[in-house]
């Protein structure tokens, strides 16, 4: 069952081809790296299969639903976070988690029992009317994860997620990521930490506009014939030509 | 001599205390790493060193002078990329550059030497506005507006966040080759793994500085045995290491888990049967010389041991 189908997804700006003919899958469940030197055309490629953005041309498919005339029902089952923009720094704790369960139409019953549940999982019960503006990073972007995944969507897309985030807390925070990729939720998570590339199922990685290789990483490794995901990045992604 | 010192330098906004206690000897034409998660007071220090922010308390002194009373001559020495892209948006490639020339006295012909290998790269950009130039291109600028007065010391805040692995490197090179002339620089990131390009380091977190060093002297004094540990389910392993009574620590590190154990002991038949008995077949569990990162994770580790 493929939670993300895309075929030949092209987006053009002008004569700009920032997305080139990218095909893949993605399946229920799976952690799927996102990955490409800066101007490779991953932000892009990730605003159309959040329906933010409509491509050129391609056919795309994201939880089901058709990326041009389902637009909606695509955002309603879909997660986002980034390291950008997550949480309101000027809302509390449970208000937060009360805002987007409320924008993804969950009832009073369920906000309660999931605000419960977020707190007990971060062991932040003693945190729930603290200013999220007063929390360390870490603690907000595991925040920002368990709100991104509040009404149990089939796909969450993360956004370098745990850029600047302490080594302890990065690594809690892909437990996380574990935690409910294992509940079925699919991730789709783009990373500059290479040692993150290899805790994903499968890794693609996108070079001035196309996916020039997508596998798990210990094939890749194999196919390039190097160590680590690191080497594996760094031959691909020399060879690119144009900047962001 | 470019050498830069702080004295026990303190640094609270309001009821936070973004820099606490923090004293560092950097020596004339090293290249100094300030490493540590957002948070760890890395860009107050910067703020403090280049004037731009008073300290509560300590002293602090770039090239001998000091930040209080010869701020002028300061701004005058330093070289200051912050972390916010802060160019001029409108203004041209080659405007930014002879406006910051021009801003400290100087033209862009008498220091080009020091700028060419990077300058020739936006070159072919010479006329586009700062704002419309891509991420790269934008931090090779603030490198060349930061250079374009030849500064004694050279501050870095945050270089390579954000950065694709390979633009990284590409950095790392640019600043072997500008120690070559002499510039001290100060340049703080939060990629462990660039600690080891750098010529010392200052471990910070908390606006707390846990140790200063040498990359592998640090990686050198980790406390405990360590050991590479890898499998097939590498998620089920790592609960299931965390399971076993004699683990000390065990962390995911890309294809491996690192595990120190309490006692110390070489002898991992044990922890193999455990595993074995949880549905791991096939564990191999290898020697490991530890790296800055298990270092840093560590520290808080023993803390809360003791």
């Amino acid at each position: 069952m493929y939670v993300i189908e895309a075929e030949k997804l092209t987006k053009r700006f002008g004569n700009f081809t920032a997305v080139d003919q990218i095909s893949f899958e993605v399946s229920e469940g799976e952690i799927f790296g996102f990955l490409g030197a800066n101007g490779a055309g991953k932000t892009t490629a990730m605003r159309i299969l959040c329906g933010l953005s409509k491509p050129t041309s391609g056919k795309v498919r994201v939880a089901g639903f058709d990326i041009y005339k389902q637009t909606e029902q695509v955002k309603q089952h879909i997660g986002y976070m980034s390291q950008k923009f997550s949480l309101y720094g000027d809302l509390k704790v449970w208000e937060n988690i009360r805002l987007f369960g409320g924008i993804y139409g969950l009832s009073e019953v369920q906000l309660k029992e999931k605000t419960d549940r977020i707190l007990g999982l971060l062991d932040m019960e003693d945190k729930r009317d603290a200013l999220v503006d007063s929390l360390p990073l870490g603690w907000k972007q595991k925040l920002a994860f368990s709100v991104a995944i509040v009404h149990e969507p089939r796909i969450v897309f993360l956004d370098e997620p745990t850029g600047g985030v302490d080594p302890v807390t990065r690594r809690q925070f892909w437990e996380l990521i574990y935690q409910a990729a294992r509940r079925g939720i699919t991730i789709f998570v783009t990373t500059h930490y290479m040692d993150e590339a290899e805790y994903c199922d499968r890794v693609s990685i996108m070079v001035d506009g196309r996916i020039e290789a997508l596998d798990t990483p210990l094939e890749l490794k194999r196919k390039f014939c190097v160590e680590n995901m690191n080497d594996v990045f760094y031959s691909l992604a020399r060879k690119a030509q144009r900047g962001e | 001599m470019n050498n830069v010192q702080l004295n026990h330098i303190t640094r609270s906004y309001g009821t936070i205390h973004a820099v606490r206690d923090v004293s560092l000897d950097i020596r004339s034409g090293e290249l100094f790493g300030l490493i540590g998660p957002d948070g760890a007071g890395k860009t107050t220090l910067f703020r403090i060193l280049t004037t731009l922010l008073l300290p509560d308390s300590g002293e602090a002194k770039v090239c001998g002078l000091d930040v209080r009373k010869d701020w002028k001559e300061i701004r005058g020495i330093a070289g200051y990329m912050p972390g916010r892209f802060s160019l001029y948006q409108d203004l041209s490639v080659e405007e930014n550059l002879r406006f910051f020339a021009t801003v400290f006295k100087t033209t862009v012909k008498e220091n080009y030497d020091l700028i060419h290998d990077i300058y020739v790269q936006i070159e072919p950009f010479a006329k586009r506005r700062a704002g419309k130039l891509s991420g790269g291109m934008k931090q090779k600028l603030a490198l060349c507006c930061a250079l374009i007065h030849r500064p004694r010391v050279l501050f870095l805040d945050e270089p390579t966040t954000g950065v694709d692995p390979v633009s990284r490197k590409e950095f790392w090179d640019i600043l072997s080759r500008i120690k070559k002339q002499g510039i001290t620089i100060i340049v703080s990131t939060p990629y462990m793994d660039e600690a080891s390009l750098c010529d010392r380091i200052a471990l910070m977190k908390n606006g707390v500085c846990l140790r200063t060093d040498h990359p592998a002297t640090i990686s050198a004094s980790y406390p405990h045995l360590l050991w590479a540990v890898c499998g097939a389910d590498m998620y089920s392993l790592l609960l299931d290491i965390r399971a076993y009574p004699e683990t000390y620590s065990c962390h995911a590190f890309g294809d491996r888990h690192h595990l120190a154990l309490k006692s110390g002991k070489h002898e991992m038949n044990d922890l193999k049967h455990f595993l074995q008995g949880r549905g791991h077949s096939n564990v191999t569990i290898e020697p490991l010389v530890p790296s800055v990162e298990d270092y840093f994770m560590n520290f808080e580790e023993d803390k809360l041991c003791m």
